[in-house]
């Protein structure tokens, strides 16, 4: 809709074109700033980090060159391969929990709620998934982690007083356990993000193809299975890829929550990278750990835009 | 019909899940106003007996939490105004310039929203050391004017892509030159876009861990996420105190929540799709 009221526009723009022209700021000239400031703060850290990973330095004095031999260490180290292997328990817990459960919901809310009870319903509804969203990490790491505490914490003050006292659990202080625990704060957290994304996707669905369908008798579940589903893919692939690269930058909620401990149990690469950093001050490793998640996120993001502009493709095909 | 006897089970299990999400708010808000003897006494779940606010007082005053909250809205406020400007020049020279080249810059713009922060860190650690601006608000706020404008640049671009150019062209034949038209007819066109930015650069700086625990050490410069991350993860905190906090943690966020509401979800619906 949008692009024909602008290619019609741009078509009438070109032509008053013959007038006597006068001297013209150009318009890079605008993008100098952003250039400059984006190269300072981003481009030379990064390139900087980059190389750093190639050496061994501490902080001080200048940096050893060491080759790769940074990254033939993170091969051999447990503790690398276990923070990985933690981002992909973080991955399920923040982009496919959150992904399935907000469709469900977002479904749910717009047919059942948003229909016969209201709109306002529903956006109260949604406002309260969303809430976690606007909160900051750490806060949400401190109210968490005094809910799940052992002693006199809500959680098995709660267990114990609905009579399943033997339920109740270190949370975040059992190595077994603590994963876990942080997987659901993560899934709390993240909820509201795709649920918004998708309730606004459900509003440009026509609701022609509902109608039709449920005239050729197709329940709740073929119709969001065959109708929901194909329609909002380009919103269902946005969330995936987003969500999934916020899953594998979780920071804040480990350091709140669990300190990556107990014994590594929770520790994920962007919590490695901080203490190997600034506690252990191997600053050539922890660049070389971030230089791998920086190479992971950047391949993801690229996948990712890929899928994008692949749905969007098939959408405007449909459409056709 | 079926669907209208399965109407009210759908009702009552969406606001079961709803109640489950702002559950935790309520038990931090019941809990911060028990005194620390009822706490031990009752345990968490049950409801204060009286009003007691020493808590509460007590950790501000421990805290300087005045001070606290006012760096935040310093931080927050200015990368929102300048992060908004930074986009709004970029967005200009690529949606409506459409000077060489644009798609790179963009691609760039994009690629380095998501770069982790975690491979700036500490480069930008060293370089503020080295130019003495280590430990100050300022540098907080540059680097976050710089990253969020990244975002802004990608939304704004392709919001004034579609800018009609009629406009344009018949401000230019009056006479208006390229610095006129954009403060004049783009800024004062685009101002949802750039209100839904202003309001998500600033929650997004307020809501920021990393950068800001590793750049602010000082009591008097930190944010407030920071200063309670840190008290967090000192563990040095007893259920009264770790309750305050998170009362005073919560509260702005909630007040941020209900005044831009609106702005929020109609902005993160549009971010996602373009």
């Amino acid at each position: 809709m949008t692009v024909t009221v602008e290619r019609g526009a741009r078509a009438v723009g070109r032509q008053p074109h013959t007038g006597p022209r006068r001297p013209r700021t150009s318009y890079a000239l605008f993008l100098l700033p952003g250039v400059l400031t984006f190269l300072v703060v981003v481009v030379v850290p990064f390139l900087m980090n980059t190389g750093v990973s190639f050496t061994e330095w501490s902080g001080v004095g200048s940096p050893k060159w060491s080759g790769l031999a940074n990254y033939r260490e993170l091969m051999d180290d447990g503790e690398f391969w276990a923070s990985f292997r933690h981002s992909l328990f973080m991955v399920v817990a923040m982009a496919v929990v959150p992904t399935v459960v907000g469709l469900v919901l977002a479904a749910a809310l717009f047919d059942y709620i948003g229909k016969h009870f209201g709109t306002k319903t529903a956006a109260v509804l949604r406002a309260c998934f969303y809430l976690p969203q606007v909160l900051p990490i750490a806060v949400a790491g401190i109210v968490w982690s005094w809910i799940l505490a052992p002693d006199n914490g809500a959680l098995n003050a709660l267990l114990k007083a609905i009579g399943l006292g033997s339920w109740q659990q270190d949370w975040l202080g059992d190595p077994d356990i603590a994963l876990y625990s942080v997987m659901g704060v993560m899934v709390w957290v993240q909820i509201g993000f795709p649920l918004v994304v998708f309730m606004a996707g459900l509003q440009r669905v026509d609701p022609q193809l509902y109608e039709a369908a449920e005239l050729d008798g197709a329940g709740w579940w073929r119709r969001f299975w065959h109708i929901t589903l194909p329609q909002i893919r380009p919103e269902i692939s946005v969330v995936l890829t987003w969500c999934t690269i916020a899953a594998l930058k979780v920071f804040g909620a480990v350091y709140v929550l669990t300190k990556g401990g107990p014994g590594g149990a929770t520790d994920v690469p962007s919590y490695f990278s901080f203490t190997t950093f600034f506690e252990k001050t191997q600053v050539g490793y922890g660049a070389a750990i971030s230089t791998v998640l920086t190479v992971i996120i950047l391949l993801l993001s690229l996948v990712g835009l890929r899928l994008q502009t692949r749905a969007e493709d098939a959408e405007e095909g449909v459409r056709a | 019909m079926t669907t209208a006897l399965r109407r009210y089970p759908v009702l009552v299990a969406l606001c079961l899940a709803a109640l489950f999400m702002v559950l935790p708010f309520l038990i931090v808000a019941v809990n911060a106003f028990k005194s620390p003897a009822e706490y031990s006494q009752h345990g968490p779940l049950s409801l204060p007996g009286g009003f007691y606010v020493d808590g509460l007082k007590d950790f501000w005053q421990r805290v300087d939490y005045s001070q606290k909250l006012l760096n935040s809205v310093l931080i927050s406020g200015c990368v929102a105004v300048l992060a908004a400007v930074l986009s709004i020049l970029n967005a200009y020279a690529i949606g409506i310039g459409r000077i060489k080249g644009r798609t790179w810059v963009l691609a760039f713009f994009v690629l380095a929203n998501v770069l982790p922060q975690e491979a700036l860190v500490y480069p930008l650690y060293y370089l503020s050391k080295q130019v003495g601006l280590y430990d100050t608000r300022l540098s907080v706020i540059i680097v976050f004017t710089v990253i969020q404008s990244a975002f802004g640049t990608y939304l704004l671009s392709s919001v004034l892509g579609q800018f009609p150019r009629e406009i344009i062209e018949a401000a230019r034949i009056d006479g208006a030159n390229r610095w006129q038209v954009l403060w004049r007819i783009v800024v004062p066109v685009s101002r949802p876009t750039i209100g839904v930015l202003l309001v998500f650069f600033f929650i997004w700086t307020w809501n920021e861990f990393l950068l800001p625990l590793v750049m602010l050490i000082s009591n008097d410069n930190q944010t407030v996420s920071v200063a309670l991350g840190v008290l967090q993860g000192q563990r040095l905190m007893d259920a009264t105190m770790t309750n305050a906090a998170a009362l005073l943690g919560v509260l702005p966020a909630l007040v941020f929540f209900l005044v831009f509401q609106r702005t929020l979800t109609r902005g993160i619906a549009v971010g996602a799709v373009k």
